[in-house]
């Protein structure tokens, strides 16, 4: 039995092709992914994220089990700050990515992904030391992004919070609709906007009233297939593709989140040891150059020879070519370097890119 | 939209339409519809020799890739090169001017094992 987000008979109403996403049922699009993907590059799209994960971890000790589990400096936040961070197991392995909210002091609330919130949970139990209260709240909230260049007059016209004073990565807890809500400057497609966590039970009178506050910007409602092209384009990572538990922070070119200065955390150990050796693959971009496109999971080949795999890969929209992400050996991993990516068993020429793909005008 | 008469159905999604020895195959509507925005179509070359129920070519979405399967055995004749610059004409028009590919028929027989137009829509549920 798939477990039911809050919206998912809003979204069936709206007619949402609906799928299967880690036992979650969600929608995949409404009218389209390519609609739904220019929707948000060029004015603002509605998504229900309401899958992801909250976990809370709350008392005195509460940021030394934050700085042990991730690999981000949570010293560093203050009071509505948000950071992007690695929750590693001791062998330095992604359990998984996760964005960090400091609360106050004593209460950090941390934004998981969906499939990982039951083991994010326990790893984060197994290494609470510190007395803390860790929750695993999930069903406590439904998660609303709205994304795109007009995302800020659209919600504006809800909340009275003034919304143009939160900065990027910072959040507020406010109103929208005269309901609470978590309003936090986020989001995961490369574009401004923001991330609402609200009561499930107000979800669909939020939702609906997005959707009409956006309505004169051309406001779409988005689905999953948007917004992994989104991220994609945006170059970010995702859990299972890009990451897990066999892949490292300095492996998937996320080093920038491992704060070395911050002392000890899980995984630390494993990190500094590959850090002196030199990391023997690495995550890189590609473009096709030929025709085709490659896919999650197809291999990569140099020279002829089997280097590495797709990780994420696809038609880019904003940018009208097919991009994707893959490992590669460290030497082969620079821009530039000519690569075949083996499509239904054919090499298809590709080249290596830096990652990001699209960064948002600013 | 319907599903024209005079053509016969797989339980792939494939269409054919004869006309004398000449077979045009494509993919139905509800394809298109459950395959999404269509971005890249990837099609055999003429002279090529297809087989019933195996793969003739591939059809890409923003999101998935999926296989067609040819309704019948044959030769390839004509290859609709539309498709090499405008695939997403598979969204607009897939029962017309977005055919795949045109056949020469090696045995006529493999069309009686195909869905008529009711069939295919009681299949669908439609």
């Amino acid at each position: 039995m798939l477990k039911q987000i809050p919206l998912a008979d809003v979204h069936r109403a709206l007619g949402a092709k609906m799928v299967d996403f880690g036992g979650w049922e969600m929608p995949l699009q409404y009218t389209g992914i390519l609609d739904e993907h220019r929707a948000v590059r060029t004015a603002v799209g509605l998504f229900d994220v309401s899958h992801m994960g909250e976990i809370e971890i709350r008392g005195p000790g509460a940021l030394d089990l934050v700085q042990r589990v991730s690999t981000n400096n949570a010293a560093k936040l203050a009071d509505g700050q948000i950071h992007y961070s690695g929750l590693l197991y001791e062998h330095g392995g992604f359990a998984d990515d996760i964005l960090v909210h400091r609360v106050s002091a004593d209460h950090y609330f941390l934004c998981v992904n969906a499939s990982n919130q039951d083991k994010d949970y326990e790893h984060i139990v197994s290494q609470n030391r510190w007395d803390c209260a860790v929750e695993n709240n999930g069903s406590q909230y439904a998660q609303l992004a709205i994304q795109g260049p007009r995302a800020l007059e659209t919600l504006q016209k809800l909340t009275p919070a003034p919304l143009a004073d939160i900065r990027y990565y910072r959040f507020r807890d406010g109103e929208v609709c005269g309901h609470p809500a978590r309003i936090a400057r986020t989001g995961y497609t490369g574009e401004d906007g923001f991330e609402l966590y609200i009561a499930p039970a107000h979800a669909a009178e939020i939702w609906n009233a997005l959707l009409e506050a956006g309505r004169d910007f051309g406001i779409r409602p988005c689905g999953l297939g948007a917004r992994n092209t989104l991220r994609m384009e945006a170059g970010m990572a995702l859990y299972g593709h890009e990451i897990d538990a066999s892949i490292t922070p300095l492996e998937a070119g996320l080093e920038w989140i491992v704060k070395w200065d911050k002392g000890d955390f899980c995984g630390r150990a494993r990190l500094e040891k590959q850090k002196a050796e030199g990391v023997r693959r690495k995550l890189t971009g590609f473009e096709m150059r030929g025709r085709g496109i490659g896919r999650d999971g197809y291999e990569v080949r140099a020279g002829g020879r089997p280097a590495g795999w797709v990780t994420s890969g696809g038609p880019a929209p904003a940018l009208n070519k097919n991009i994707g992400m893959c490992y590669l050996p460290a030497e082969l991993a620079q821009p530039g370097t000519a690569i075949e990516i083996m499509v239904r068993e054919q090499p298809v020429e590709a080249v290596t890119v830096p990652i990001p793909f699209y960064r948002r005008p600013k | 939209m319907s599903y024209p008469d005079n053509f016969r159905y797989t339980k792939e999604h494939e269409w054919i339409l004869v006309e004398g020895d000449t077979g045009t195959i494509g993919i139905t509507n509800h394809a298109q519809k459950e395959l999404g925005d269509i971005v890249y179509v990837d099609l055999p070359k003429p002279g090529a020799a297809v087989e019933a129920g195996k793969a003739l070519g591939s059809v890409e979405s923003v999101k998935a890739v999926s296989d067609i399967y040819s309704p019948v055995s044959g030769e390839v004749i004509e290859v609709n090169e539309l498709l090499a610059t405008a695939p997403e004409k598979l969204n607009e028009d897939p029962h017309g001017a977005a055919w795949l590919v045109k056949i020469r028929l090696s045995n006529p027989a493999e069309l009686d094992g195909l869905m008529s137009a009711a069939d295919y829509q009681a299949y669908l549920g439609e």
